[in-house]
Order: structure tokens, then C-alpha cells, then sequence
């Protein structure tokens, strides 16, 4: 219920003095309100929940965290220095 | 599509999980909060991936599984009036009420439409001014700002056949009401990544100081998800009890102020009845005295309807973590989504839902493992 996709702002407009926007999400464009994110252009994110963007994703913070993911192990082993301790094995 | 496939890469997802194996020593339990996570979780099987120590429980973040078996019936009484168009969330369709389903009074004349936004009821109500139209407005923080946008856009554009069932609830209550309980077993939560998006953390600091409760705010993917457990557990292992968020790219401290606007001029706390957990005092919105015209509760005089739940379920000791799905002797037997008998089956987020969906009835958890 509280799904919300992020989808890239393709239009801006208004309807009945509402800020709306055309998001596209891997293909598909849907109308969403922009109220509460008024400030997001054409071209930034948009996470959409029931029609409303309700945040901008942060395109620096998300590529910083995922770099960080995706270097974790390598930082993990620089960090401990030591062998890795054999994870749960299921019988 | 980008900032939903990266987070379900299997190279990054299997380094969280060796490096979550890494940190833990000692067995912890971990409650995910929202229903969506809940249905990640079990979709990926992210649980069989963790170590054995690490037991995730399911928390109570589904907002069609938690309104109340009352607030259904008195939906459904609305929508079988002949001058009703009853407008809700596709979710809500097959939860069923005593005597039926939405789907059920559809087929027998009622008119009922499935919306994608709340705003969108307010085109139906143009469209059809002989027509009275009602929505059924439920959710948590993160649905709260739209469905309060529709609720003002229709007072500011003079719809005057618009009308909102209310049935709002709030996840900070629902959190302290598991901590409170003498039985509770959680020792941190994954915090609701789309809710935050709303309300920030401000009201979630509280709650990690006064019971030492780490909480990190999660987004829904699997790598998200795992990102969360693995910070929990970080914490739990030094024993630190902090707030931190693990969905830094969509969630701020503060939140969202203009939606949390909106929501402050139409809704107020009130006190809540959540099904499978009884009345939560503060713990939903309902609609202020200024939109009283707009409250479909008062104009279809539906308060008498009263309802009886199941006695046999249990899903109100799963929404508090303290029982699983498969421990439930009805599971999979007289209750199953085609006939649900409480809350978390009613709705696909539902942890017991989320089992039978994906067949955890049908293999044991040793099978799902990678190396089972």
C-alpha cells in the first residue's frame, strides 16, 4: 500500500491550479500531482505514491550509497584484516 | 528502471549478507515495520539468505490489513446505496466485510470504481453531479497528503457531491504499543521508508531514546532491505541504540513540510481501532471540524454498524511479532486469501498473505536456502 516508484519528470503543467507533471517510469508515463515536491524540474526523480510525488531522490546521495554497497566487501576486509568467519550453514 | 533494478542486484544483495554474517555473534530479532517491506522480504527471500540468528518478525504496516472489520462494513453499507459511487484503492476490492467483498456488491448494481490517485474521484464527481461520491480513505502518513489534497481541492473547486470514509492510521503509536507489551520480543525495526518520506524521523527519536531501540529508516528493494538489517544489527552487536537511515536517497530528518501542511489543515489525531490489535489511542487521522461536510461517516449515518471478528485468528499476536504465520493452526487450512479470517491475510502485504503467496506452507525454510 505504501508502494512509491521513482520516475524521471518528463512535463510540467497545471490542472485546475494544480502543479502536475507527466513522470515516466521504464516506459510508462503517469500524471502526478507535484504539489509537495514543487521545486523538482524536468529530467529529476520523483518517488510517486498514489499519483502524488511525495520526495525527490537524491541522485548524488543514491550514487554515493550504492558505490559504497558495491565496495563494501573490499572496505570490510581492509577494515578487519582477517579471514572470513564461515557464515550459517543450514543442515 | 533506474533506482529500483541496481537495488536488486545479486552481487551487492550476497556482500550485504556476507558482511551481516560477519557482524553477528549472537541471536537478535528484527521487526520490519511496513507491509511492503514484509512482501519484499518474503518475495526474495531475504529471510532464508540472513543467518539463523537473525529472525525478522512482521510488523503491523499494512494499512487495508489493520482497518478495522467495522470501518469495512460500514464502507460496504455506503456502497450499496443506489446514488453512491463508491471509489477506492484496488487494494480494498477483495477484502472482504461480514456479508462480502466490493468485487460482491459490484456485481450485484453497486457502483464501485478502482482509482489510481484520490484526485481522481474528484473528475468522477464532476462527471456525475446526480451522483454521490464517496472514497474510502485509508493509510498510513505516506497516503495521508493525497488523500488531504483531495479532500481540499474539493472544497476549493466547490465539489460539493465529494466525500471521504476515513480510516487514516498513524505508525509511531503502533510502534510503541508493540514496545509496551510485556511479551514484546523486538530489539530493533526496520523503519517505514515511504512513511518517513512524509513525516521525517523527529517522532522516532523519541522512541529510540525511551526504550534503546535502534531503529533505521529502510527503503523496500532487497538491497535496501538488507542495508537496513545489517545496520540494526551493527547496532545491536555495539550496543548502540540510534536513529538511522538506510534510505538516505528519499528520506530527510525533517520530511516533507508542505505535505505535512495539507495533512495538519484536514486531518487531527484521533483514537483508532486497528484490526487484530483493538483501539490505539492517537493513532489515526480523521477529518477536522472545518471539512465536516466532506465526512462520509456523518452524511450516510453508517456509526451503528457494528461487526464480529474470528475467534479463531490470530493475526494480532503476528502484527505484534509475537507469533508467525505457519505457527497459526487455520493457516493455509480454513484461512487463505480467497477466504481470509483476519487481517493479514486479508491484503497481498499481509505476512501471512506473503507466505501463502509465495508457498512457504509447501517447503521448509532449509529448502529455500541457497545452500539447501
Amino acid at each position: 500500500m505504501c508502494l512509491a516508484i521513482p520516475g524521471r519528470i518528463s512535463e510540467l503543467h497545471e490542472h485546475l491550479g494544480v502543479p502536475m507533471a507527466k513522470v515516466n517510469f521504464g516506459g510508462i508515463t503517469r500524471e502526478a500531482c507535484l504539489s509537495y515536491v514543487p521545486e523538482a524540474q524536468i529530467g529529476d526523480y520523483v518517488l510517486v505514491h498514489v499519483g502524488f510525488a511525495i520526495s525527490k531522490v537524491d541522485e548524488e546521495e543514491a550514487d554515493r550509497t550504492y558505490q559504497y554497497l558495491s565496495e563494501m566487501d573490499q572496505l570490510s576486509e581492509l577494515q578487519d584484516g582477517e579471514e572470513e568467519e564461515p557464515g550459517h550453514e543450514v543442515p | 528502471m533506474k533506482y529500483l533494478d541496481e537495488y536488486r542486484d545479486q552481487t551487492v544483495a550476497q556482500k550485504l549478507v556476507d558482511e551481516i554474517k560477519r557482524t553477528v555473534t549472537q541471536p537478535w530479532v528484527l521487526m520490519e515495520v511496513c507491509g511492503g517491506q514484509t512482501h519484499s522480504i518474503v518475495k526474495y527471500g531475504l529471510d532464508c539468505l540472513l543467518p539463523e540468528r537473525i529472525e525478522l518478525v512482521h510488523g503491523p504496516g499494512c494499512p487495508v490489513c489493520v482497518t478495522s472489520l467495522e470501518m469495512i462494513d460500514r464502507a460496504h453499507a455506503i456502497a450499496r446505496m443506489p446514488d453512491v459511487i463508491f471509489c477506492s484503492f484496488g487494494d480494498m476490492l477483495r477484502v472482504p466485510g461480514s456479508n462480502g467483498d466490493l468485487f460482491k456488491i459490484k456485481s450485484e448494481g453497486g457502483n464501485i470504481r478502482v482509482v489510481y490517485s484520490p484526485l481522481d474521484c474528484l473528475k468522477i464527481a464532476r462527471a456525475n453531479p446526480g451522483k454521490r461520491v464517496v472514497f474510502f480513505a485509508i493509510g498510513f502518513e505516506t497516503t495521508a497528503p493525497a488523500n488531504a489534497m483531495s479532500v481540499w481541492q474539493a472544497r476549493e473547486q466547490r465539489v460539493t457531491n465529494f466525500s471521504v470514509l476515513v480510516s487514516h492510521v498513524l505508525v509511531p503509536p503502533a510502534m510503541t504499543g508493540i514496545l509496551d507489551s510485556p511479551h514484546n520480543r523486538v530489539q530493533a525495526f526496520l523503519g517505514p521508508g515511504h512513511v518517513c518520506a512524509i513525516s521525517g524521523w523527529t517522532e522516532y527519536e523519541p522512541i529510540v531514546s525511551r526504550y534503546s531501540v535502534p531503529i533505521v529508516i529502510t527503503g523496500f528493494e532487497p538491497i535496501d532491505i538488507l542495508q537496513g538489517v545489517l545496520m540494526c544489527v551493527r547496532q545491536l552487536e555495539q550496543g548502540r541504540a540510534e536513529l538511522e537511515n538506510a534510505y538516505s536517497r528519499c528520506v530527510q530528518r525533517e520530511g516533507n513540510a508542505s505535505a505535512q501542511g495539507m495533512i495538519a489543515r484536514v486531518f487531527c489525531v484521533c483514537d483508532r481501532a486497528w484490526r487484530g490489535l483493538g483501539v490505539i489511542p492517537r493513532s489515526g487521522y480523521s477529518l477536522t471540524e472545518d471539512f465536516r461536510d466532506f465526512d462520509a461517516e456523518r452524511i450516510f449515518d453508517v456509526g451503528n454498524v457494528h461487526a464480529v471478528e474470528p475467534s479463531i485468528c490470530m493475526s494480532g499476536e503476528i502484527l505484534q511479532g509475537l507469533k508467525k504465520p505457519l505457527d497459526c493452526p487455520a493457516f493455509g487450512k480454513q484461512c487463505s486469501p480467497e477466504s481470509p479470517l483476519g487481517a493479514t491475510m486479508v491484503s497481498a502485504e499481509g505476512a501471512c498473505a506473503a507466505y501463502y503467496n509465495y508457498g512457504r506452507h509447501l517447503v521448509s525454510l532449509e529448502a529455500l536456502s541457497p545452500k539447501g
